[in-house]
């Protein structure tokens, strides 16, 4: 745990000893103020609730979360530092989780810092807060599981872009998987075969976010997330290995 | 402290390493030696535990390093060969990181910084970003970050690589003082510096060893070595090497510079040199004008020449 800790420790220092930190967090505040305000209406809904916000989570992290976490391996092996790193006394997995764990918090502290929405919208109204609270470890959740994507493309390749790439794809296919204009024409074509629209659906993070914005935090949903996090964590340790020999 | 047992190592179809096997004591410096390309990093990184070996074993104390590697890693301090940095921090935090990693706590992580930091010279980029230092600076930072938890083994890969003559002569310094107590590896091209510092030698060549003892048993084996080197003045060359050919037990005489009246001549032992050589050749040369008579000690960089292949060498 200690290892742990120590690695963490320095992958967020490493993020606020440069600017891109600090732009990160501005630009994820700005866009998710824009899409939450302009794009989704917020007034317009006439509602005290946050929907109009968390709606727009999937796409903003789809490419603010690949942007957060494209370096964490892909610099390594760039600057040759993996070395230092695996020959320190620790498991490969404390290193993994470190880096993740890390990025994750920084990721958490960007949504943390879009309190005042839901300042907003306690002020105009009388808005459910656990439903608030549902949705934000859902929002969580989801950066995760695209955090962990991350991870895995970036120990794949020495180039941040391609890794940055990479990811977007592959979150984009969790996302269309289970995005209703997609779904719609997979109903449309297969109307005999249900299940498959379902299972396709099954993998999509749509799917499994829908419920934490309406405040449900189901097992089955966080077991997705964190069986996402999982599996993409331990082939990135695969990854890792095979890199080495 | 090191025991290296049948270590080999393929990419692929390539080999390497192929069956290294040596062992360091506790008070010795080990040279690595070898052309470029000759495995020299892949067994080292093997060593520290970055690469799995394909077969053989690493003993580190008394952990093997594939079952055992957190504890064997414990007691290594490695400088990889490019000198790798955590070029988003300062020198301070990355030596503060490296110490914390290496299990040090609270002050002392400090005292341990502290250290490091006067023994490499760092004092006065302590709070510069490890981006903007020179080579030498950068250099000397890794090194600082291996010896941080005063290791009992290092493990260097060419640590003198890219530093000025000054700072060579530091580095060479701080190994051989360290040398006393631990036991430690480094790789190195420069051959007078093998000699300067290392209490053995080992040059490897195409993944194998292909000689292993003292900087002095090395050097004895170069070809040179034993002769005896003639320069006299105001006698023809033709007179010199025709009077030393015919020196009992000479080999072979070998004209080695020939400049206005001065020669120089190279007598070759058949055996081993003695003191009946060099005074059958010092009674050969009575009445010439000798300027210069002196026993070869052999150097290591013919010895080397003679042993590894050189790739820019015409088949």
């Amino acid at each position: 745990m200690g290892n742990i800790t120590t690695i963490a420790k320095r992958e967020l220092s490493a993020y606020f000893a440069s600017p891109v930190a600090y732009v990160f967090i501005v630009i994820f505040l700005l866009l998710t103020g824009f899409f939450t305000f302009m794009v989704g209406g917020f007034f317009e809904r006439n509602e005290a609730n946050l929907t109009a916000f968390f709606l727009w989570h999937p796409w903003l992290y789809l490419f603010l979360v690949p942007a957060v976490g494209m370096r964490v391996w892909s610099e390594e092996r760039r600057q040759g530092t993996i070395e230092l790193l695996m020959t320190m006394p620790i498991t490969p997995w404390q290193a993994i989780m470190g880096k993740f764990l890390a990025s994750w918090a920084f990721l958490a502290l960007a949504l943390a810092l879009t309190f005042p929405v839901v300042v907003t919208v306690k002020y105009l109204g009388n808005p459910d807060l656990g439903v608030a609270a549902g949705s934000y470890i859902g929002s969580l959740l989801l950066a995760g599981a695209y955090l962990a994507i991350t991870c895995l493309t970036s120990a794949l390749t020495r180039n941040q872009v391609v890794a940055f790439i990479i990811s977007v794809v592959i979150c984009l296919f969790l996302i269309l998987a289970g995005w209703p204009p997609v779904t719609n024409i997979l109903t449309k074509a297969l109307p005999d075969n249900r299940w498959i629209v379902e299972l396709v659906s099954a993998f999509s993070v749509m799917t499994h976010f829908e419920d934490f914005q309406r405040g449900v935090v189901d097992s089955r949903h966080l077991l997705f997330f964190l069986s996402v996090i999982g599996f993409s964590l331990f082939s990135t340790s695969v990854v890792l290995r095979s890199l080495r020999s | 402290m090191i025991k290296v047992e049948n270590l080999t190592k393929s990419f692929g179809p390539k080999m390497a390493v192929n069956n290294v096997s040596f062992t360091v004591q506790r008070g010795e410096v080990l040279g690595f030696l070898g052309p470029n390309g000759a495995g020299k990093s892949t067994t080292m990184r093997m060593v520290t535990g970055f690469l799995p070996p394909t077969a053989g074993r690493v003993t580190i104390g008394t952990h093997d390093m594939l079952e055992d590697p957190v504890p064997a890693k414990r007691l290594i301090g490695y400088l990889p060969e490019s000198a790798p940095c955590y070029s988003d921090m300062t020198v301070h935090g990355f030596l503060s990181f490296a110490a914390e990693i290496r299990g040090l706590r609270g002050d002392a992580i400090k005292t341990a910084v502290q250290r490091a930091v006067e023994m490499c010279f760092l004092e006065n980029v302590l709070h510069q970003s490890v981006d903007t230092l020179s080579k030498g600076y950068r250099h000397r930072t890794c090194f600082a970050q291996s010896i941080i938890h005063d290791p009992e083994i290092l493990v260097m890969d060419e640590p003198t690589d890219g530093l000025d003559p000054n700072q060579k002569h530091e580095i060479r310094q701080l190994i051989k003082r360290m040398g006393e107590k631990k036991a430690i590896i480094f790789s190195t091209h420069i051959l007078e510096e093998v000699e300067a510092v290392c209490s053995r030698a080992i040059i490897i060549d195409r993944g194998t060893v292909v000689a292993n003892g003292t900087p002095q048993e090395l050097k004895r084996k170069a070809p040179n070595a034993g002769a005896i080197l003639l320069r006299v003045t105001g006698v023809a060359a033709e007179a010199v090497t025709g009077k030393l050919r015919a020196v009992d037990g000479a080999e072979r005489v070998q004209l080695v510079k020939e400049e206005g009246s001065t020669v120089t001549v190279r007598v070759l032992p058949k055996s081993s040199a003695n003191g009946e050589f060099s005074r059958a050749v010092g009674a050969a040369a009575q009445g010439w004008r000798v300027e210069e008579l002196h026993i070869e000690e052999g150097k290591l960089d013919e010895y080397f020449r003679s042993i590894t292949a050189s790739d820019t060498a015409k088949k």
